[in-house]
């Protein structure tokens, strides 16, 4: 068979501009361990991983929404809501000085929160599929609904002691390595498959590349819609046993504004605004970039306001840099 | 330049990628006249008008506007020098008053500071309509207004401007009887008293005798001449815009014929298309003419499940079959290739083989996952069959040609192996090239067998490929036309609402 050999010789920017992110991240790297030698330390990286794990779970969750040209808001007030919820069954013992306690084997109590963020995140994708409401607008409810909802459980307290074999899934580890990263990765091959090697994966990227085409070509808008909210709720569930797990309690006051963390980490990772494009080693490269961010300049003893400074530019800067990518078609 | 005239144009020549759409075109219209602009779909009418407004800019000729040479960047600049114009599709502000819309642009603000005076706004508005005869109050939305109020306030606008000539397309599409004669009425008006030019672009023949003294015809780009509307009658006005040889076709070889494939019975959606009757046989190529907004597009989109009908029956084969979605089309067999790639075809950000297995992305699942491998060879198959020119499967869409684009998206729906592909527009908007390639590959098609119906506005094409053409006027089926009876005259007559 005659293969055609194809010679092609991609110019500087092309490659920039599908890999400039990951350049700038092992540069960001390569200067962080010059400047600071205790960056490189195996300690320290496993560290800042695993510190990135439970915004990065979310923030695949969120490429997902934002493929589809859609958003997620309500990821940090789920979490508040899950953490009481899965804390509540994850209970030692019956107890008075807890303001629920349930007890219940872990795995039940695990499995429940998963229910209950799925369920969630369809209610979302329903109101913005079938309802028609602006994605921004029906999680925006759900935002402050579950916020107040994970007070309302708990009388806005803390709820604490819990199973060991519960906080082992945020303090324990495996082979070396803790717990929390072992969940990210695996959360982040699963993703990667279902956005790239499945039907439903190529369903979310015609919707956000062209809606009306995608219906032409037969797919069920709004049923896929649906399942990207539910698959977002699901990993914000993910996120809120093991932030639960991490520090042995749930507490309605958790999750303060990482939907807006997770939506930085996606937009950083190259995922377009205007739907259609988006993938998740890129996601999970932009909350890298994030947290080792945040851990360069805590090692190098920057002030904690100025790390918001910064964080914002870089968010801003990314966001700049699609836009000018979408101008240019 | 003679005192008369108002307006010359002189060569004027504009080219868009893949089509020459002016070659030369001369125009003359004299001072306080209506002129009327006729030609086919695509005969460059739009775009020469589109040049007089700065929308377009041409390549090359003279335009002469009140005896000076005239060159406009933009539609303001060309409202300034004295030409305005009503497009055929007007998008007013509804969340604007009326007198708001008319006063868009030139808002009157009170003196010395910039607030807007909307109590003047509404009287000069007030005053212009009843200069003109319009009852339409000034104070409402334009949300509450009908569309054909809305396009009587495009006409006071366009005439509020203190222009010496005013360019109507379409202008009836959206009025009725009576709506119209009070637009005959104003256009009247415009040229006895205030010595108005107008240039009025229409495809309804009985409107260009009512109310024209001229007409202008152009055909392919062509400009084909002009007279008085008295040296007219309907059969010379169609064959000047028709009479090209035939030559220049397509031959599309003969294909066996066989049975009743599709059938499609009194289907109607409401303001689209009314009682509309059709069958389809196997290995036939159904043309479907007629002009623009007759209702062709909405009509396959109905049968497609896309936009569904309000009522109306399909049959396949015989069978009575349900299609509510597209979804229950393509799992009877059909293919439906959109007008507009952009808009419903193409996923740009995808690449060619994504934009082709998404259809029946089902047959490539091995394990619930998608199988590279067949997908690749699936494609390569499609890709070498028709032709595709790219490095890779892998290039964005996006970077391809139109025709390019085209050919991904025909082979889009030959790997969901249809048996009836209907093809909108197949044509439009790419290279002469591609174009006898998509022609060649529809003959072939319809060889072995599938049915084939095709939408096109272009004449040649119709004529060349279709084994029967069905013609299409304001939502109804005018007629019908076998193929050795057609003539371009007797297409045109039928898709203008004339009887043969």
């Amino acid at each position: 068979m005659a293969q055609q050999k194809i010679i092609s010789r991609p110019s500087l920017g092309a490659f920039m501009n599908k890999y400039g992110i990951v350049v700038i991240f092992i540069g960001l790297c390569v200067i962080l361990s010059i400047v600071s030698p205790a960056f490189l330390s195996i300690r320290n990286i496993t560290n800042v991983i695993r510190q990135v794990s439970i915004i990065g779970i979310v923030s695949m969750g969120v490429t997902f929404c934002i493929i589809t040209t859609g958003i997620d808001l309500s990821s940090g007030s789920m979490i508040a809501l899950i953490s009481v919820v899965v804390a509540s069954m994850s209970q030692n013992a019956v107890s008075d000085s807890q303001p629920i306690s349930i007890v219940m084997p872990i795995l039940f109590a695990i499995l429940i929160s998963l229910a209950l963020g799925a369920i969630l995140g369809t209610i979302n994708g329903s109101l913005t599929a079938f309802g028609k409401i602006p994605p921004f607008i029906a999680t925006l409810g759900m935002m402050t609904a579950a916020k107040g909802a994970a007070a309302l459980y708990t009388q806005g307290r803390p709820v604490g002691n819990l199973k060991d074999a519960f906080t082992f899934i945020g303090t324990g580890s495996f082979i070396g390595i803790p717990i929390p990263i072992w969940i990210y990765i695996v959360m982040a091959v699963l993703s990667h498959i279902l956005l790239s090697k499945t039907k439903f994966g190529r369903h979310v990227f015609a919707i956000g590349g062209n809606e009306q085409a995608a219906r032409i070509c037969g797919i069920n808008v709004e049923k896929t819609l649906v399942k990207v909210y539910a698959y977002a709720g699901f990993l914000t569930a993910v996120s809120a046993i093991m932030l639960t797990a991490r520090t042995s309690a749930g507490n309605p006051t958790y999750g303060l504004a990482y939907e807006l963390d997770a939506i930085a980490s996606t937009v950083i990772g190259g995922t377009s605004l205007s739907g259609g494009i988006g993938s998740i080693p890129f996601c999970v490269i932009g909350a890298l970039i994030i947290g080792v961010l945040n851990n360069g300049m805590d090692l190098l003893g920057v002030n904690a306001y100025w790390q918001q400074i910064v964080k914002g530019f870089i968010i801003v800067i990314a966001v700049l840099i699609d836009a000018r990518k979408q101008k240019r078609k | 330049m003679s005192n008369e005239n108002v307006l010359e144009m002189r060569n004027v020549h504009k080219s868009f990628p893949g089509v020459k759409a002016l070659k030369g075109v001369d125009l003359t219209i004299k001072k306080g006249s209506v002129h009327a602009l006729m030609g086919e779909n695509g005969a460059g009418k739009s775009t020469l008008m589109k040049i007089l407004y700065g929308i377009f800019h041409p390549e090359e000729g003279e335009v002469i506007f009140k005896g000076q040479p005239y060159s406009v960047k933009s539609p303001i600049d060309a409202i300034n020098r004295g030409i305005s114009m009503i497009p055929q599709e007007i998008s007013p502000c509804p969340n604007l008053t009326v007198a708001s819309n008319v006063f868009l642009g030139k808002e009157i603000t009170a003196n010395g500071v910039k607030l807007l005076n909307q109590k003047q706004m509404v009287k000069e508005t007030q005053a212009l309509f009843d200069d003109l005869g319009i009852d339409i109050d000034p104070s409402v939305m334009m949300s509450e207004i009908s569309i054909a109020n809305a396009q009587l306030v495009a006409i006071a606008t366009a005439v509020s401007y203190n222009a010496d000539l005013v360019i109507m397309d379409e202008p009836t599409s959206a009025l009725t009887e009576k709506e119209i004669d009070k637009l005959y009425d104003i256009i009247r008006d415009l040229r006895d008293k205030k010595k108005i030019a107008v240039v009025y672009i229409s495809h309804k023949l009985d409107e260009i005798f009512t109310i024209c003294d001229e007409v202008s015809v152009l055909r392919d780009g062509e400009y084909i001449g002009s007279d008085s509307i008295e040296n007219f009658d309907k059969d010379r006005l169609i064959s000047m815009m028709v009479g090209r040889t035939m030559d220049e076709f397509f031959h599309k070889e003969e294909a066996v014929i066989g049975d009743v494939l599709l059938e499609v019975k009194d289907m109607s959606l409401s303001r689209k298309f009314k009682n509309v009757s059709f069958q389809l046989k196997q290995g036939e190529v159904l043309g479907v003419a007629g002009l623009m907004g007759a209702g062709r597009t909405e009509v396959m989109e109905a049968l497609f499940g896309y936009r569904p009908a309000d009522s109306g029956e399909i049959f396949i084969k015989g069978e009575k079959v349900e299609i509510k979605e597209p979804i229950d089309a393509i799992k009877h067999g059909i293919a439906f290739v959109t007008e507009d790639r952009k808009l419903t075809g193409i996923f740009p950000e995808l690449s060619i083989k994504d934009n082709m297995i998404m259809p029946d992305i089902e047959n490539y699942l091995k394990g619930g996952l998608l199988d590279s491998k067949k997908i690749k060879e699936n494609c390569q198959t499609q890709r070498e069959a028709i032709a595709i020119k790219t490095p890779t499967l892998e290039q964005l869409i996006k970077n391809l040609s139109g025709g390019n684009q085209q050919k991904v998206l025909i082979s889009r729906w030959l790997l969901t192996t249809p048996e009836i592909l209907i093809l909108d527009e197949p044509t439009r908007g790419i290279d002469v090239g591609a174009k006898s390639e998509i022609h060649r590959l529809i003959g072939e098609l319809a060889k072995m067998g599938k049915s084939i119906i095709m939408i096109s506005s272009e004449m040649p094409e119709i004529l060349s490929m279709s084994d029967r053409i069905m013609v299409m006027h304001e939502g109804k089926c005018s007629g019908e036309i076998s193929r050795k009876d057609a003539t371009q005259e007797k297409i045109l007559a039928l898709a203008t609402g004339e009887q043969l």
